[in-house]
């Protein structure tokens, strides 16, 4: 079966059903906003939302981290994590499913990172495709991450009265196949799909004013323009940008005593290169001084540097830095202001 | 080469867990450097490349990147040499013989020894560069025959932080080997050279296409020493050079020590100048 098809109000027996297989994480809403929570009650799950302010990774890259526990004497170092649980995550978006293929390249380009790579291998993603934008904050047909590119095990897209869902693994099959409410897709829900796709693409335009490969240009071009002095003088370095970013992976490392001070846990922290000290040494020397070079490190790092490393843009387009920015800079204007640089 | 796998081995099942070194020997050398000898558990080597670095921790303080300052070739333990200038430091410099610190590595890419045999070696060493630089001149010493002429010239800021003085003095009585130390600052015992050490480069006499130039000092060195390097005709990929940078996992992950694109932990530290030329402006040791 490639693609299989679920009436709507069938969905929440398929959610029950998930639940009994793994740990279900989903889409909810808070305070106005969206977040992804474990799911206890499935009719709290909500499919219309837009990006929540964390993405999922705070499920495959945990804000802190265990990474083995010790004993300061005798000297000795152990497991901190027994085993990793399976889990799924439910209705994420094709932004953030770009977001985790972009991890995957990181942590698994040798020296392997091993805590990465369990979570990763215990997840099942059930992706969720936008048929409109969430606001105008996103950027993802420039991106081209608006519609589905791999990495999701399935994948469901809104009909109206069901969705239908292409099954992209092994994995995604065991967790459709055997229940009487799912069905494989009859020609008619094919040709639904084509539709659904051929209207999406009257919604969805580039955000960008040219093409990834005249923006790569660009930011190859403009390392010392004015630009980034502009965002530099209004960025206020809290880090919101990196903490929300599904491609921010940089950490730190913390130690935590227990109460007799001779064992405790290692722990990774999340970080942001937007700290003042990010890039500081121990001799005084801070080696990106000030908020414009850190602003332009975020931007490049998106932009330029893995598009050399890896052949890949690491800006999802999910919009979530401008979204939670609070000196309202925007990705968007700030790319376009660049490509001005250029005569686009 | 079994110790190296053990360490591969080691890494893969978690490159963030230390391994056990005991530190077999501590003493002071200046007021704030103090020098460890240490041995990791079943005496296994290091085996490290000089100018690779190791990443030590203490449990409790978390853990920092330093210099290997032993060459390969001295086996059994290697040494390092730490100024005291932070939390971290601090407390290490509190240990002392026969206690325990975690050791990760050896990371990074050191100085390419192989294409450097047969060649004329000058050594500039500024500060605490001498630290890494002596992992260096201690593996030539021992293969001195591999190398052509030795030039070594060691700048600091008084005559009271210069470094291995001792070592330095044996170094010195090999009459291949040429030595010029110079200080910033001197005192009514010092009769050598005052003044910075771009001062000395211009009177070295020097065969430039068949000389290898390794540079390492604080950042602000380097600009200056550079170009009084270019200006002797030493090809861009034969001036090598070492740089510091904040690190945290030695795995081109957390993201501290990157130089644009590169990350210095596994890239470097070690650069010729041929690559450094090559960045826009985040590399404040590139000459201007």
């Amino acid at each position: 079966m490639k693609y299989a098809v679920i009436k709507k109000e069938d969905l929440n027996s398929w959610l029950r059903h998930l639940q009994k297989k793994a740990r279900l994480y989903g889409p909810k809403k808070k305070e106005g906003h969206f977040i992804f929570r474990p799911v206890k009650d499935v009719n709290e799950i909500t499919l219309k939302y837009i990006p929540t302010i964390l993405p999922p990774k705070k499920y495959y890259y945990p804000q802190k981290e265990k990474l083995f526990r010790f004993k300061v004497k005798p000297f000795k170092t152990g497991k901190a994590i027994k085993a990793f649980e399976e889990y799924i995550l439910f209705a994420v978006h094709t932004c953030d499913i770009a977001g985790i293929q972009c991890m995957d390249i990181v942590f698994r380009e040798g020296p392997e990172d091993p805590n990465y790579l369990n979570r990763k291998d215990k997840m099942t993603i059930i992706g969720i495709e936008c048929l409109e934008y969430c606001d105008k904050y996103a950027s993802c047909t420039s991106m081209g991450n608006h519609e589905p590119r791999g990495g999701y095990d399935l994948m469901m897209v809104d009909l109206g009265e069901k969705f239908i869902i292409h099954i992209n693994s092994e994995k995604g099959e065991r967790l459709v196949r055997g229940l009487a409410y799912i069905k494989e897709a009859d020609e008619k829900d094919m040709l639904n799909l084509e539709h659904v796709r051929e209207a999406k693409k009257r919604v969805f335009k580039e955000e960008f004013n040219a093409s990834l490969t005249k923006v790569y240009e660009a930011f190859d071009k403009h390392f010392a323009s004015k630009i980034w002095q502009d965002v530099g003088k209004r960025c206020v370095a809290c880090g919101n940008c990196t903490t929300v970013c599904p491609t921010c992976y940089c950490f730190d490392v913390l130690d935590e005593m227990g109460l007799s001070l001779n064992e405790g846990i290692r722990f990774r922290i999340w970080n942001s290169c937007q700290m003042e000290d990010f890039a500081k040494v121990a001799g005084g020397e801070d080696f990106r001084k000030g908020r414009d070079g850190r602003q332009r490190h975020r931007y490049y790092r998106k932009f330029k540097y893995p598009v050399d490393k890896f052949n890949r843009y690491f800006c999802t387009g999910c919009g979530r830095c401008t979204r939670s920015c609070m000196a309202e800079i925007s990705l968007v204007e700030t790319v376009n202001s660049l490509l001005a640089e250029e005569g686009v | 080469m079994i110790e190296r796998e053990i360490l591969l081995e080691k890494m893969k099942i978690s490159p963030y867990k230390p391994m056990k070194g005991k530190i077999i020997q501590a003493r002071m050398l200046t007021d704030k450097e103090k020098f460890f000898r240490i041995e990791l558990e079943g005496k296994i080597n290091l085996h490290h490349t000089p100018g690779q670095f190791v990443i030590v921790s203490i449990f409790g303080f978390t853990e920092v990147p330093l210099s290997v300052c032993s060459s390969p070739t001295d086996k059994g333990y290697f040494d390092l040499t730490v100024r005291n200038v932070g939390v971290f430091t601090d407390r290490l410099h509190k240990l002392d013989k026969g206690d325990i610190v975690g050791v990760r590595g050896p990371f990074g890419k050191g100085f390419p020894v192989d294409n450097m045999f047969g060649y004329d070696i000058l050594i500039v060493a500024g500060g605490l560069g001498i630290v890494p630089l002596r992992s260096l001149i201690r593996y030539i010493m021992y293969n001195k025959n591999d190398f052509g002429h030795v030039q070594i010239l060691i700048g600091c800021r008084t005559p009271h932080e210069l470094l291995f003085g001792e070592e330095t003095k044996e170094w010195m009585k090999r009459s291949e080997i040429k030595i010029n130390c110079t200080v910033d600052k001197g005192d009514p015992e010092w009769h050598g050279n005052i003044g910075l050490i771009t001062t000395l480069i211009p009177g070295v006499d020097i065969n430039p296409a068949r000389t290898y130039a390794v540079v390492v000092g604080p950042p602000v060195m380097y600009r200056f020493v550079i170009t009084e390097l270019l200006k002797k005709n030493i090809p861009e990929h034969q001036i090598i050079v070492s740089l510091e940078r904040r690190m945290r996992c030695g795995l081109g992950k957390c993201g501290h020590c990157q130089i644009e694109g590169i990350y210095v932990c596994q890239s470097g530290p070690v650069f010729n100048y041929s690559e450094l030329r090559n960045f826009k402006g985040e590399c404040h040791e590139k000459a201007t």
